[in-house]
């Protein structure tokens, strides 16, 4: 067996296999790094929202004065409107206090309100710009990335990810604003209050800002394990159901409750992390506030009974200590969302700044009238390096030719395909249309001009319908129609039981694999390329129905560039050319009647093919 | 029965999924009983707090008394230490049944998930499930681990508060326990509404979620259509459905948690009307005054809470639902309890129809075939003739609408599920290879089978090629094994198949994407294996159907014809036209011919 060539990276369980680079696993030095860029993206997402912060701020200000001046003013009451009733001079006083306490109630309730309001929608509205930003930036991703970062840790991220942002947003982000602002104001009152009996109530804050810095520290390594853990789960996840007819099929559903037991318990244990700390960390807070307002009480009521302070001040101010550790409480109950959203920014943001390695040009070149002439100049190509795929290329395909492209399995056929896509891009040399770099076309412009087939076609839930007009969005029922009718599909779609209407079900599972495969045609041919590609396009079909579309393809394909890649060499009988492809080379290249007379590798897989049609 | 299940009838009158999820805490009782020991204890050691408060301003203080200021101070401290103590033991034993109870939920939802026949796989995207594993399942863990104790445990502090309330002064105490009745009544009614709403996000966020998937997953025929913009106003529409719902839902929640606060302040504020009417009147001393508003005020914070608490519930129950939803559906393809002796792979379709739920004519029906052990037989049929259906019957992927298959006289559906499928494997039309190495894709977990075993499965389906890869066989193959080439995957798929040395075999049409000397070369080893087993191929093309001793022609739903290749092709003409490459080719238009 060959050994490897790049040190493995460590993974959970041998089943998972070897790669050379596991993407996510992440040490702890660039976490620094990592902090920088998430607040980045914060800051990037917060901006547009500057001025409503701002009023947002001036509201809440409101809102928790008016909420603190309550305690106040019943301290008032209590002080001086008491007095003069009990001297009988009336509740003039009393009664103005109680007056203004409902008034702060219902500014409070009002700007509450508001508040609440106000900072959902701008939750809302980041998240549904984050929603936005991630999922086009996904698309914009070339497929190399998409390979190795596998659909379930997109999904993750679009879902999981973007959900503990949510929870933030929703709750959190609320509760912190009002607990910090609670705080503060009420740090001031109490000084304002009593100065001396304000700096004993502060005395412990520095222990608290330390413990709180601890805390932090702690928890950004944990909530980053429990959002890679989460990752793995969903990713395994999604695959296990993605591909549940084989795992029953093939009884691993016990093999794979086993990964999926120790993914899951992995995540249990970067959960158990977490809620260790926040259990270290909670009582931490309540303890620091619960010995103050002990030393306040006992201080205070030393000083009360010297006439040093008075009754109402001892009272309000025991009344506000809560109000200054409980919302502690808050902050850090609301720490561990915090934390796991910041986490969570933290994988967004690492999106966000993956750039295409198939950039779009900045300049693009415009390309009016595509006639659809392809060149390969000097064209390398390699997945991955020292396994080269394409080792050197040269080929040039006239506007409106018809070539098929033919040769054993994994000789390169559908690299060399995708390069014309643009898929990927060459490693050395270039690819032209209509000696334009592929490089230099904008993504519309290419796309219009080169459609592809996939070998695996793939179908989005929907109709039929649907599915066809995905490869031109504004076609008419009429258009569409006529696709389906010139590649021989309209008569399986007419006898479903919705016609066109008819849902095809999760990945087209409701039609057959032909039926599919046909579909994926008509998508293609009602795109209308210049230039058409098809990867073992009916490699599914029964002969009769891959006779009816090599037949629409005989006039499709008059005024087009095609390019046929097929084992079936019947598919051969409609190209002008031939090439024979072995190991990422062209070894034969020729009019198909030429090849089958010469004696070579066509004339040999021709017969071959003659020896199998017996 | 521990106390935090007996505390969620309560808001389980109208729905009881999550109740149905407290066997889940059953491992837990102690801890459980403990930490609600802690948090009760905890209240009492809030509560007591500003007691002592008072007792300091109506004591010491106007008395003048210094030894029993000291005393006080110490209770106080004593009080808060121990508060926090509770806390923390709370906290610390909460850790283990919420996550147990999640993670135990997460592991029976995915069992039952592969127990569920492909008919509901067919219907349900990952999505939906996923939203259920992941976010339902931490909504209910967060109320689970202190939604349902901070609900309790403030519903318990109001009660308790207010019966202190309710004797220190009777009359003051009367009117805060009346502004609970708003309360109570404005709750139910926002309770209804956002049920319904929350409900509704977290639908709306499984099809967001749906939608994600597939366009992860059809990347590449999204960027060979160059659709990016298309797709994006499709995620779009349904990204700002979830903000309009959410939105919704956010000036709901404004407007009931603002009210919960307000009602608290306007008690408070007529307390401190009527209380110092009543110092006035000499019933109430300063200090009681001063404790009542004290207490009043610690009401403020349990109340307003109790929206976002509320809510949580909720959404917990919400949540249950969905998860119950996926756990209720009984696995309609369950296991028989017969075992085969010595399976021999003799194989009989009697009569079989089938159905698609829905469909108005049925795929097959009235199906009739015998495959003798060691026999092998080609299913020919045009595309979309039914047979992937048929063979689906095999291994019970689904099961006929109407007669039976068999397999050495025992119906399929007698026998245990694991016994049937290790007795047949398929190699599907479109091969599914998972994210892990090549070595586990084709044992898929199995570990009896041994490495000469693996080498000959390799070496039939001649895919050889995983000896080059850059581990051999540890290399991980990508998702979906994409980083191969078509052929390259399809083989590997074959390999799976023949590995574990079934006693039927079936091939849909599994040579496709093979070019014509590998596809005679996988031919040639696959004669061998099939020597021993009994097959079924199903094929497009004269040189897989001459796998076969003998061709099933499925036409219409049903077999019409069966008989060797040569006898047909002579004598059925609708054989002729499937099979025949050169049947009505015009000479002139073959440039090959
Ligand atoms: N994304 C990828 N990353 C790494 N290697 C790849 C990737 N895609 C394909 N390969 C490898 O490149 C080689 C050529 O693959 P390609 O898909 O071009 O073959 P092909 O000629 O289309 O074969 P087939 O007829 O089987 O479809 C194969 O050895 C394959 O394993
Ligand atoms: N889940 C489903 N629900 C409803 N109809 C279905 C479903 N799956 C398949 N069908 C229909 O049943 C018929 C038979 O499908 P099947 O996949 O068995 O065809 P097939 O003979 O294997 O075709 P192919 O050669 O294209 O693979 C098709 O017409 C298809 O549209
Ligand atoms: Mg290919
Ligand atoms: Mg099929």
């Amino acid at each position: 067996m060959t050994t490897p060539t790049t040190t493995p990276t460590p993974s959970t369980g041998s089943w998972r296999g070897v790669a050379s680079e596991d993407q996510d696993e992440l040490s702890d030095k660039v976490s620094g790094l990592l902090r920088v860029r998430s607040r980045r993206l914060l800051g990037d997402l917060l901006t547009p929202h500057r001025k409503a912060i701002a009023l947002l701020t001036a509201v809440i200000v409101v809102s928790n004065a008016a909420g603190l001046a309550i305690p106040y003013l019943v301290k008032v009451g209590i002080d001086e409107g008491i007095p003069p009733m009990l001297r009988g001079t009336g509740p003039g006083t009393l009664l103005t206090v109680v007056g203004v306490i409902l008034a702060a109630a219902v500014t409070q309730a009002l700007t509450r309100q508001a508040f609440l309001t106000m900072s959902g929608r701008i939750g809302q509205d980041i998240l549904l710009e984050l929603r936005r930003r991630v999922f086009d930036h996904f698309q914009r991703l070339s497929l190399s990335f998409h390979e190795k970062y596998t659909s379930g840790r997109v999904i993750s991220r679009l879902t999981s990810d973007i959900e503990a942002i949510a929870e933030l947003l929703n709750s959190g982000f609320d509760g912190l604003v009002t607990a910090v602002l609670t705080m503060f104001g009420t740090a001031a009152l109490l000084l304002v209050l009593d100065v001396h009996l304000g700096l004993v109530a502060l005395i412990p804050l520095p222990l608290l800002l330390l413990f709180t810095r601890w805390f932090r520290r702690q928890s950004a390594i944990v909530y980053r394990r429990t959002r890679e853990t989460v990752a793995l789960v969903i990713v395994h996840f999604v695959e296990s159901m993605t591909g549940i007819r084989a795992v029953q099929a093939f009884r691993r559903e016990p093999r794979n409750q086993e990964i999926f037991k120790e993914l899951n318990d992995d995540y249990r244990d970067a959960n158990v992390r977490a809620m260790k700390l926040i259990a270290i960390f909670m009582p931490g807070i309540k303890l620091i506030g619960n010995v103050t307002v002990a030393g306040v009480l006992f201080y205070g009521g030393w000083l009360a009974f010297h006439g040093e302070v008075t009754v109402g001040v001892l009272t309000a101010f025991l009344l506000y200590l809560r109000g200054f550790y409980e919302p502690m409480q808050e902050i850090s109950q609301f720490y561990n969302t915090l934390q796991s959203a910041s986490a969570a920014l933290e994988k967004l943001s690492g999106v966000l700044e993956e750039e295409p390695v198939v950039p779009e040009p900045r300049e693009p070149t415009p390309l009016p009238a595509p006639r659809g002439t392809v060149r390969f100049e000097g064209v390398r190509f390699a997945y991955v390096e020292e396994m080269p795929i394409l080792p050197g290329l040269d080929l040039t395909i006239p506007a409106g030719q018809s070539v098929a492209l033919v040769g054993s399995t994994g000789a390169g056929k559908t690299t060399l395909a995708k390069l014309i896509t643009r898929f990927y891009d060459p490693t050395a040399g270039r690819v032209l249309l209509d000696g334009v770099d592929l490089r230099s076309l904008d993504e519309a412009t290419l796309r219009a001009a080169v459609v592809m087939v996939t070998q695996e076609n793939f179908l989005f839930s929907g109709t039929v319908m649907d599915n066809i007009t995905f490869g031109r969005p504004d076609a008419t029922e009429r258009e569409v129609r006529e696709a389906a009718r010139a590649i021989g599909a309209h008569e399986f779609i007419s006898v479903l039981p919705d016609g066109y209407r008819t849902e095809v079900g999760k990945r087209g599972g409701r039609i057959s694999a032909g039926q599919r495969q046909l579909v994926a045609f008509a998508r293609a041919f009602l795109a209308d390329p210049a230039v058409l590609i098809l990867d073992e396009a009916t490699s599914s079909l029964d002969v009769p129905s891959e006779r009816l579309v090599q037949r629409a393809l005989r006039t499709i394909l008059s005024d087009r560039t095609a390019l046929i890649i097929a084992h079936r060499l019947s598919t051969v009988e409609i190209a002008d050319r031939v090439l024979v492809m072995e190991r990422g080379e062209i070894v034969e290249d020729g009019p198909p009647g030429d090849l089958i007379t010469a004696s070579g590798r066509f004339a040999d897989l021709h017969q071959a093919w003659q020896d199998s049609l017996s | 029965m521990p106390p935090d299940t007996r505390a969620l009838r309560r808001p389980l009158l109208k729905n009881n999924s999550l109740w149905r999820l407290r066997p889940y805490l059953r491992p837990y009782v102690v801890r459980l009983v403990l930490i609600w020991l802690a948090a009760m204890v905890g209240i009492g050691a809030s509560i007591a707090l500003p007691l002592v408060g008072e007792q300091v301003v109506d004591g010491p203080v106007r008395d003048g008394d210094g030894g029993a200021l000291l005393l006080l101070g110490s209770i106080a401290l004593g009080l808060g230490v121990l508060e926090a103590l509770l806390i923390f033991l709370r906290r610390w034993s909460q850790i283990k049944p919420v996550l147990g109870l999640e993670t135990a939920i997460r592991d029976d939802v995915y069992a039952h998930l592969q127990r569920l026949p492909m008919s509901f796989h067919g219907d349900w995207q990952s999505g939906q499930m996923l939203s259920r594993i992941t976010t339902d399942l931490s909504t209910i863990r967060r109320f689970t681990g202190f939604g349902m104790l901070f609900l309790v445990m403030n519903i318990l502090q109001l009660i308790v508060v207010t019966a202190l309330l309710l004797s220190k002064h009777w009359p003051l105490g009367l009117l805060v326990a009346a502004s609970a009745v708003p309360i109570v009544m404005l709750s139910m009614r926002f309770e209804k509404r956002y049920i319904k709403i929350s409900r509704q996000v977290q639908d709306e966020q499984g099809d967001l979620g749906t939608f994600v998937e597939e366009s992860a997953i059809g990347i590449r025929t999204i960027k060979a259509f160059g659709r990016r913009r298309h797709v994006y106003e499709s995620f779009d529409k349904a990204a700002v459905k979830v903000y309009d719902t959410s939105m919704d839902k956010v000036r709901l929640s404004a407007r009931f948690f603002t009210f919960l606060e307000v009602i608290p302040n306007f008690t408070l504020a007529l307390v401190l009307l009527v209380g110092a009417l009543a110092v006035g009147q000499g019933q109430l001393t300063l200090g009681a005054l001063f404790a009542f508003t004290t207490l009043v005020l610690q009401l403020v914070w349990p109340i307003a809470s109790l929206g976002y608490i509320l809510a949580m519930a909720q959404e917990a129950m919400t949540s249950a639902d969905r998860v119950m939803e996926v756990m209720d559906m009984v696995p309609a393809i369950t296991g028989g309890t017969g075992r085969i002796e010595r399976p021999r792979g003799h194989l009989r379709f009697e009569g079989v129809g089938f159905r698609f739920p829905g469909a108005d004519r049925p795929v097959l029906h009235d199906v009739w075939l015998e495959v003798r052990p060691g026999e092998t037989v080609a299913v020919v049929g045009a595309t979309g003739a039914g047979k992937t259906t048929l063979t689906a019957l095999v291994p019970r992927l689904i099961d006929p609408t109407a007669g039976r298959v068999t397999i050495d006289g025992h119906d399929v559906r007698d026998l245990a599920l694991p016994e049937l499928r290790s007795v047949v494997a398929t190699a599907f039309e479109e091969p599914t290879l998972f994210s892990m190495s090549v070595r586990e894709n084709l044992t898929l977990g199995r570990q009896d089978t041994t490495e000469e075993e693996l080498a000959g499965a390799i070496r039939t389906a001649q895919a050889m090629f995983v000896y080059d890869l850059p581990w051999g066989l540890d290399t991980r193959i990508g998702e979906q094994g994409l980083s191969l080439s078509g052929g390259q995957r399809q083989r590997l798929a074959l390999a799976r198949a023949v590995l574990s040395k079934p006693k039927i075999l079936v091939l849909d049409d599994t040579l496709s994407a093979l070019d014509v000397e590998t596809e005679a070369l996988v031919e040639k080893a696959l004669r061998e294996v099939l020597r021993e087993a009994t097959g079924i191929v199903v094929a497009h093309r004269a040189s897989t159907v001459l796998l076969a001793d003998r061709v099933a022609l499925l036409a219409d739903g049903a077999i019409t014809h069966v008989g060797r290749h040569q006898d047909l092709l002579n004598e059925v003409p609708a054989y002729r036209a499937l099979l025949a490459q050169d049947a009505d080719l015009d000479p002139s238009e073959g440039a090959l011919r």
